[in-house]
């Protein structure tokens, strides 16, 4: 039976509840958002008492589907003020859905200033002071908890930003290999420090596991659903080799490749941080190409990155981060963004929100473009031990532009513009500037259909069909991210007939359901729907909707684009 | 006239990662696909001086056309 656990950190009880039949058909993205929704108060402060912080596994989460074991954090956001949810992948999902637990919801502040860690079982979950790892870095939380609990132990955690409170902090996910994971967008880390946990321990030990209603059908769809996913050239073939850094050549050639604060949306040094640089890097140190980010995952876009000794660096090394502070701060050296990758793990900050940060910090005077080695300082001396520098940079972008006066910060309600230039790709900055989310760009990929040809073709220079565009694939994902899938799923079932007839056959095998595409699609609305009031509740208007003024007023190199939709244009995204 | 031939991802094994190349005038990209060994069915996205085009575009005295597989991530 299915339940949620709820953990009161105030007077330090804990609930097993049943689950609300109202919450019974939702996972992943749509429970958090919907418990967030209904139990946070939205004009709360997001690191004060009235805040939650949920976690929900997906609905497919912990069966055979492909792909399946994503882990979804939510909570309302320190950084941006709105909803937030979250996602990853590591082990903790799949244990969390095997032990039938639907969501764990931590609600409350601790009114003694102590430490405490949850432990989360077959039995329930309880609550522990802590004091050992407290103010420890993440790699050596993972390394103590494994000798503590056992090897096998699921594992979140905080590092020291999210015990400082720095609203770019994430929480890290054991990942197969007792590396990281990331729910790394908004901020969550700090919400968890606010509750005081520095880490949530799970064993699956005695798990009844996750029942299948309809076994023969699930296996079939399972099947058909899988094969797409090898079949499709992104999922089969180019994430697997490249990694999700393949994306740097193909944006520095259209002109989306954003580049010394997105001054110019060309990297003269794109070759050298480039995917396929990459790839030949890792296989010449005798790393791996590919790598799971949980077991299940036949995409495999994650690798393993070993120094020219061949010394293991990093995993899960995406083109957001590579991008952020390579061509975004003029940095050419991927061993030093390597590097970078593993500090900002082991600190528990947020990659994308860091990256952008240090363009912004670079505009300001604070470092030098291109100099990487500072980067790495400044991570571990200041930002990794909370000096005051240190504090406002952790704060993400916005954060330190304000604190230095500096006008070209590019957020959307106060979360860092990621890896695409909004003027070149015109789509996407839509999705920026509507997403629930604050800058989101996997809130509604239109990268996928403006540069990729993949789901047909808009072209991204100019601004017809991209509203539409981006609201069907918000919607689409707000759905998709509700099932626990990995969003890159997305790929194959924008262009293979078969693949999303099979998710939802999964979905109605798993659950004894008879959903058909339209209600999976009125899902996806009905998420963004709830998400959105809560954002209007917290005092968000179509007035936040809005990229940065500089985005209007400065053309970007090469195609001399310019950000020119009307607001009124951009609010027609709401119209649905 | 000349062309900058950019290849990316897979497209590199057993070709180049950039070449200056001769061509006729009115020559367009698939008849430079169909040179280098590629197979229309193989191409995911074709720029031409960082703009989407056809296999059918005719090119100019100083194109560049990039070439790629069918790639994403995110």
């Amino acid at each position: 039976m299915d339940k949620i656990l709820r953990v009161n950190m105030t007077d330090l009880s804990t609930k097993i509840e049943t689950v609300p039949a109202a919450w019974a058909g939702l996972g992943g993205r749509g429970l958090t958002s919907t418990i967030v929704a209904a139990e946070v108060p939205p004009t709360c402060h997001a690191l004060g008492a009235s805040n939650k912080l949920v976690f929900a596994p997906g609905l497919l989460t912990g069966t055979a589907a492909a792909n399946s074991g994503r882990l979804s954090a939510g909570a309302k956001s320190p950084l941006t003020g709105t909803i937030k949810e979250s996602n990853a992948g590591g082990t903790a999902a799949q244990m969390l859905a095997r032990l039938g637990i639907k969501a764990l919801i931590i609600e409350g502040i601790p009114t003694e200033d102590k430490w405490y860690s949850l432990h989360v079982n077959k039995d329930g979950v309880s609550v522990q002071e802590e004091t050992e790892l407290i103010g420890q870095k993440n790699f050596a939380v993972i390394e103590a908890l494994e000798a503590r609990l056992g090897k096998k132990t699921g594992i979140l955690t905080i590092g020291p930003v999210g015990e400082l409170k720095m609203t770019a902090a994430n929480i890290s996910v054991k990942d197969p290999d007792s590396k990281i994971r990331s729910h790394g967008r908004g901020g969550l880390g700090a919400v968890m420090g606010s509750k005081k946990i520095k880490f949530i321990s799970i064993d699956d030990q005695g798990a009844p596991g996750v029942k299948i209603a309809d076994p023969e059908k699930f296996k079939v769809a399972a099947r058909t659903f899988a094969k797409a996913l090898l079949d499709h050239p992104v999922s089969g073939e180019g994430l697997p080799t490249y990694g999700t850094n393949v994306l740097v050549n193909i944006l520095n050639e259209a002109g989306g490749l954003p580049t010394q604060n997105f001054k110019v949306g060309q990297f003269a040094g794109a070759d050298k941080i480039s995917g396929e640089t990459m790839n030949e890097t890792i296989t010449a140190r005798g790393g791996k190409v590919r790598h799971g980010c949980h077991a299940g995952c036949i995409i495999q876009c994650s690798q393993v990155y070993n120094d020219k000794d061949g010394k293991y660096v990093t995993s899960g090394f995406e083109y957001e981060t590579i991008w952020g502070l390579g061509a975004d701060c003029c940095i050419d050296n991927l061993d030093d963004i390597a590097l970078a990758d593993s500090i900002m793990d082991d600190i528990g900050i947020d990659s994308i929100e860091t990256a952008v940060m240090f363009g912004v910090a670079m505009e300001a005077g604070i470092l030098n473009w291109g100099d990487s080695k500072e980067m790495l300082r400044i991570l571990s001396e200041e930002i990794g031990k909370g000096t005051p520098l240190g504090r406002i940079m952790g704060g993400g972008a916005g954060s330190l532009g304000k604190a230095y006066g500096v006008t070209r910060v590019p957020v959307v309600k106060n979360q860092g513009i990621p890896a695409y230039d909004p003027r070149s790709v015109k789509g996407i900055g839509i999705t920026y500037a509507t997403s629930t989310m604050g800058a989101d760009h996997t809130a509604g990929y239109t990268i996928a259909t403006n540069i990729l040809n993949v789901g047909g073709y808009v072209d991204p220079l100019k601004k017809e069909g991209q509203v539409e565009l981006s609201r069907n694939l918000q919607i689409a994902t707000a759905a998709v991210d509700s099932t626990g899938m990995c969003i890159f799923v997305a790929f194959p079932a924008l262009d293979i007939p078969e693949c999303l007839p099979a998710l939802i056959d999964m979905l109605n095998a798993r659950f004894g359901i008879n959903l058909n595409g339209d209600d999976v699609v009125n899902l996806g609305k009905h998420i963004l729907k709830v998400e959105h009031q809560f954002n209007i509740d917290a005092g968000f208007s179509n007035i936040h909707d809005r990229l940065p003024e500089f985005f209007s007023t400065e053309t970007v190199a090469p195609h001399d684009a310019i950000w020119d939709f009307s607001g009124a244009e951009i609010d027609e995204f709401w119209n649905f | 006239m000349q062309i900058t031939v950019k290849l990316f991802a897979t497209f590199r094994n057993d070709r180049f990662k950039v070449a200056l190349q001769e061509h006729s005038a009115g020559t367009d990209c698939r008849a430079i696909v169909l040179d280098l060994g590629l197979t229309e069915e193989e191409i995911g996205v074709l720029l031409v001086n960082g703009r989407h085009a056809t296999l059918g575009h005719v090119l100019h005295d100083g194109d560049t056309l990039s070439i790629f597989p069918l790639v994403g991530g995110g």
